[in-house]
């Protein structure tokens, strides 16, 4: 089996399953936040019980809308705050909470071997620490909440491989980024991806996090890596419970394998208006910047943060340019402050938020007018995702992005 | 059950950032959120769709973000089935989960354009442009989504699963 398999035949106490068996599955994390959760607790009151299934099993995080942007979006926080304090659950207020993706691995309240479900599409992101993790809707989500379970059909598994040595300012960013483009947006549909090779071997767990994140931007259901030692000593002082670590077996039958060499790979750049509208940097020119944004569940943990710095460090953004930057947690946001990064940040003429989902989806805290153009090291450039349907966004890893800061358009941070 | 309804034509990886914009997002309630259906890629839409109105569309209909809030907007803007080649899979949840049909078959979205008069038998998966004088069958769902389907969604489901535990 993959290791996607042994993880659900483990939680629907089955010796083996195959891809396309429908089975129900016990859940070890159900997440939620500020927007999908409200559809969820309405659902859940329907089902007609007074309490969750376990309430330490179940993590609501205000993300998305706040600190709370306009009176309905401190509607839906208050829903989900009193819901969360009603039923004893897990819950970060503003002050301790982050964006939840980044939040949840740095809290340790996800392991290796677990299954986890959140209202939230880059729910995904966890598979970076072994664990099987999938997006799904709010009352999928209630339901689980009711009986801590969730059925799901088993997914094909598709192995990529990735070969050679990264170059300088090339990151995970870019590894996923050059797959979507190769596969497309709709190239892993219901399928899990299983990242491997000596280039994701040599990733730090933040890089993992990046690549794991991006696999619903080519419909997977989950993205996932082998533990090894990166992701133990990455959950040595965090880990909240004992975990499981599985391995695909050596003769587990993946629906494919795709094999990259990524040695040549330049920092890539997503054009509008899908995620696999992918060049390397050189090959865009004069694409003037209005807006710059690093941050989000894809880039807003501590290695962005110091590349950001990197390259903006004793530099200004170009006077035309809002360079926006969102440390992706509390913790990320002291770290950065106590390195000194924060202040580099500053100095350069950048703007530091607290950390919020805010411009990813164009919420708030960095919106887009019609005309304006952004480069983000977010996930998703779709139509007016930014703000306004006539403004485009373009993603890159925070070194380009930090680069285009300066030079007021698109650029690597070798020509800066 | 029976569907009757006019084509609104989409194309590939229509995604739910656009079925329903986040800025729309700090409500979740559905008649809400229909004023805004489509809007930044089909602006007449809210005001035009008619009850019963087929949305017809190419591949991987509904992908990006798992908000729900994009087929609620979709189902209270009187929209009664989507067709489409496929569908990205929360969105595919999503819509099971609360009632709001929707079908995979690729031959009728070649055939359909935007106006056409589609009639849909749900329980046989039986299509027919009308306007085209053509027939077509969906892909049939799984046993277990039929029951799910029948049960009346998924809340309606966990209710049964509950009581049958005993825990109510």
């Amino acid at each position: 089996m993959t290791l996607v398999e042994k993880i659900l035949a483990a939680h629907c106490g089955k010796k083996r399953v195959t891809p396309g068996e429908l089975v129900n599955v016990k859940v070890d994390v159900i997440l939620a936040n500020d927007i999908t959760a409200p559809i969820a607790i309405s659902e859940f009151r329907r089902i007609g019980i007074e309490t969750v299934f376990d309430p330490s099993r179940i993590v609501l995080v205000p993300d998305h809308f706040v600190p709370n942007k306009d009176i309905s979006s401190a509607e839906q926080a208050k829903l989900m705050r009193d819901f969360a304090h009603e039923q004893g659950v897990v819950y970060f207020e503003v002050g301790q909470m982050g964006i939840e993706h980044v939040l949840l691995p740095e809290q340790g309240l996800v392991v290796p071997g677990d299954v986890v479900i959140g209202a939230d599409s880059h729910t995904c992101t966890y598979g970076a620490l072994g664990a099987f993790a999938s997006g799904m809707g709010s009352t999928d989500i209630a339901s689980a909440m009711a009986c801590g379970e969730i059925w799901m059909k088993i997914p094909p598994t598709i192995k990529f491989v990735y070969h050679g040595k990264l170059q300088k300012w090339v990151g995970g960013k870019d590894v996923i980024l050059h797959t979507i483009g190769s596969i497309g947006v709709d190239g892993a549909l219901y399928a899990a991806m299983e990242f491997g090779g000596e280039v994701v071997e040599a990733l730090s767990m933040d890089g993992r996090f990046t690549m794991a994140n991006m696999a619903i931007e080519a419909g997977a259901k989950a993205g996932i890596f082998a533990v090894d030692a990166v992701t133990k000593e990455y959950l040595r002082s965090r880990a909240k419970r004992t975990n499981k670590v599985y391995r695909s077996d050596e003769k587990a039958e993946f629906w494919k394998v795709l094999e990259y060499d990524v040695s040549v790979l330049e920092p890539q750049v997503a054009l509008p208006h899908l995620p696999s509208n992918v060049k390397g940097v050189s090959q865009i020119s004069g694409i003037a910047i209005d807006q710059v944004v690093v941050g989000s569940c894809t880039n807003g943990r501590m290695e962005d943060m110091r590349i950001a710095a990197s390259v903006l460090k004793n530099r200004k953004v170009h006077p035309r340019v809002r360079c926006i930057v969102i440390p992706g947690s509390q913790q990320v946001y002291v770290d950065s402050l106590r390195e000194g990064l924060i202040e580099e940040f500053i100095e350069a003429g950048a703007v530091v938020s607290t950390p919020t989902c805010g411009p990813c989806l164009g919420g708030y805290m960095g919106i887009l007018a019609a005309g304006e153009k952004c480069i983000s090291t977010t996930n998703r450039n779709f139509v007016g995702r930014m703000g306004s349907p006539q403004s485009e966004v373009y993603l890159a890893n925070p070194a380009v992005a930090a680069a285009s800061a300066i030079a007021g358009e698109i650029a690597s941070p070798d020509d800066v | 059950m029976k569907l009757r309804g006019k084509v609104y034509k989409y194309g590939a990886d229509i995604n739910t950032d656009v079925i329903i914009p986040a800025r729309y997002l700090n409500v979740s309630d559905p008649t809400e959120l229909a004023k805004h259906c489509m809007e930044d890629i089909d602006s007449s839409f809210a005001n035009s769709v008619q009850e019963g109105d087929i949305i017809v569309a190419e591949a991987n209909f509904g992908c990006g973000s798992s908000r729900e809030h994009a087929p609620l907007a979709i189902k209270a803007s009187g929209i009664s089935c989507i067709v489409a080649k496929s569908f990205a899979r929360i969105f595919f949840r999503n819509a099971i989960n609360i009632g709001l049909p929707i079908l995979e078959c690729e031959s009728v979205v070649d055939d359909s354009e935007a106006g056409d008069i589609l009639e849909i038998d749900l329980s046989s998966g039986d299509l027919k442009n009308v306007t085209r004088e053509k027939c077509y069958s969906a892909k049939p769902y799984p046993e277990f989504m039929l029951t799910l389907i029948s049960a009346g969604g998924l809340i309606e489901h966990t209710k049964r699963k509950i009581a049958m535990r005993g825990r109510v």
